[in-house]
């Protein structure tokens, strides 16, 4: 009787923050399209997430575009199909692995971030001296997080895909002395429009995600230092498992637009 | 009880009526009433957790009270728009118990924040590194213009608190426990530096406080907060002569 009881409490939890983040969604839209627009917090915020993520995206990209080609390569010789591996390396990094794997460290990176930022700043009341001071914290703090957020991960997951195609080059380049132009020219012919516009479309949703969320939960972020490590470390498992239901969801749109 | 009646008629700038807030079943404020006159030094004491913070922040509309009246030079709080509420907090400033300066930001930076949104109180031309200067000197740290918060001791925090609640020259200031975690010293020379502004500038000060000392040196007239309501309204000598033991255990050193 008791775990069912445990387990209705965490369902109603579960819901009403559900409920308080669909309501904290909708104040951002409102407050994203009213003046004044904080374009220079916005900058400097697109700089910091940018900049601060560059390094961390780039070696994640080089070595995932190392690793595919390394474990694929054994297979696709067997098959003798090697010459299929800058098709296959580049659809399935720009489709798919760049993005999902850029957002997830972007996840770790600047959703915990934000969560641990905007936490420390409301147990310290300073989200309470900007609203006393007349300044809406809000617009100022989570809109320009979040949209700069949106803005730059399908920056950091076109420069991913780049890297990741270029450690895959390496690789075919020490193995199978494979030229850059050759290479280059495979994943080109074979990239479309159909693989690059939904990937970089569902870039910008996986943007959205990470600042809402991290902002939501520091935000709202309980009283004591525990309540920001709860909100950064919750910001980064609640927007992981909804960067997956995001993809999800994407996946399955672009595959009825390719049905048509 | 007792009650002051020697004060001269003022003017109220402040002004709470029956005051109510709850959380879920632990009902802070029972119906508390206030008024703060114009040039008046008001203290408001009460033991931690009896709700001063929360009645603070619900005068600045930091939060919501379930029922009674909030007003504010005039102006009923609980009926003012969100543009309208930023308009008068100008003329209210605040100082935060922990100095809630902003720590990405430099000592400038803070000062200059609040100016952002009220430029129309100073005219077109505002001179904003006029303003932040003099604000500074007012605390004695314009030397530490170009500093982070990180750089700053807790004494000079609060002085650079004070410093940025008063660059938009308000009418009110409200301190919530300004002297808290300072050493005797440093509280010392912060409540010197509250009394100064008061004659310097005229405003009206509610300084919430459980320091007896910063009580006794700063306030005109004294509420005990206490079971949610204002128990006892006096001067602190009055209050302090008091035989009701709910009041004496506040003057016990």
């Amino acid at each position: 009787m008791s775990a069912l009881n445990s387990i209705k409490t965490q369902l109603k939890t579960f819901l009403i923050e559900i409920g308080e983040l669909s309501l904290f969604t909708g104040r951002y839209f409102r407050e994203a399209l009213k003046r004044p627009f904080e374009l220079k917090e916005l900058l400097r915020q697109c700089y910091n997430m940018g900049n601060r993520s560059l390094l961390l995206v780039a070696i994640t990209g080089f070595i995932i575009g190392l690793v595919l080609t390394l474990q694929t390569r054994p297979t696709l010789m067997e098959f003798g199909a090697v010459s299929w591996m800058p098709s296959m390396v580049s659809i399935s990094i720009v489709r798919e692995i760049g993005p999902i794997i850029t957002a997830l460290v972007c996840a770790g990176r600047i959703g915990s971030g934000i969560g641990a930022e905007l936490g420390s700043m409301r147990v310290t009341e300073q989200i309470d001296a900007m609203e006393v001071s007349g300044t809406n914290p809000f617009k100022y703090l989570v809109v320009t997080r979040v949209l700069a957020v949106t803005l730059m991960l399908p920056l950091l997951v076109i420069i991913g895909d780049g890297i990741a195609i270029f450690g895959s080059f390496l690789v075919e380049n020490i193995k199978g002395n494979v030229s850059f132009m050759l290479y280059f020219n495979q994943v080109f012919d074979a990239l479309e429009f159909g693989d690059v516009i939904p990937a970089t479309i569902k870039s910008f949703f996986f943007g959205l995600a990470i600042g809402i969320v991290g902002c939501f939960k520091g935000y709202n972020c309980e009283k004591g230092t525990e309540g920001v490590g709860k909100a950064a470390n919750s910001a980064v498992v609640f927007t992981s498992l909804l960067l997956f239901i995001i993809d999800f969801i994407a996946v399955f749109v672009t595959d009825i637009f390719y049905d048509l | 009880m007792t009650k002051h009646n020697n004060i001269p008629k003022r003017e109220i700038v402040l002004e709470l009526k029956d005051l109510h807030k709850s959380f879920g079943d632990n009902h802070v404020l029972n119906g508390f009433n206030m008024q703060l006159f114009q040039g008046e030094n008001l203290v408001i004491m009460g033991k931690s957790g009896s709700g001063k913070s929360v009645m603070i922040k619900c005068l600045v509309g930091l939060l919501e009270a379930d029922s009674g009246t909030i007003s504010v030079m005039h102006n009923d709080i609980t009926k003012l728009n969100q543009e309208a509420l930023d308009i008068l907090r100008a003329d209210i400033g605040f100082l935060f118990q922990g100095s809630a300066l902003y720590d990405s930001m430099t000592v400038r930076e803070n000062l200059e924040f609040p100016l952002r949104r009220h430029t129309k109180k100073f005219g077109e031309h505002i001179d904003t590194e006029t303003l932040v200067v003099e604000a500074l000197e007012n605390v004695g740290l314009a030397h530490a213009i170009d500093l982070m918060p990180s750089e700053l001791s807790g004494g000079m925090k609060r002085r650079v608190a004070l410093a940025r609640t008063l660059i938009l020259q308000p009418k009110i200031i409200l301190y919530d426990e300004p002297t808290s975690g300072l050493d005797p010293i440093t509280a010392k020379e912060i409540i010197i530096l509250m009394q100064d502004i008061q004659k310097k500038y005229g405003t009206s000060s509610l300084i919430i406080t459980h320091d007896v000392d910063c009580a006794r040196v700063i306030s005109d007239r004294m509420i005990l907060l206490i079971d949610g309501i204002d128990y006892a309204v006096g001067t602190y000598a009055e209050l302090s002569a008091s035989t009701d033991p709910k009041i004496k255990a506040f003057f016990k050193h």
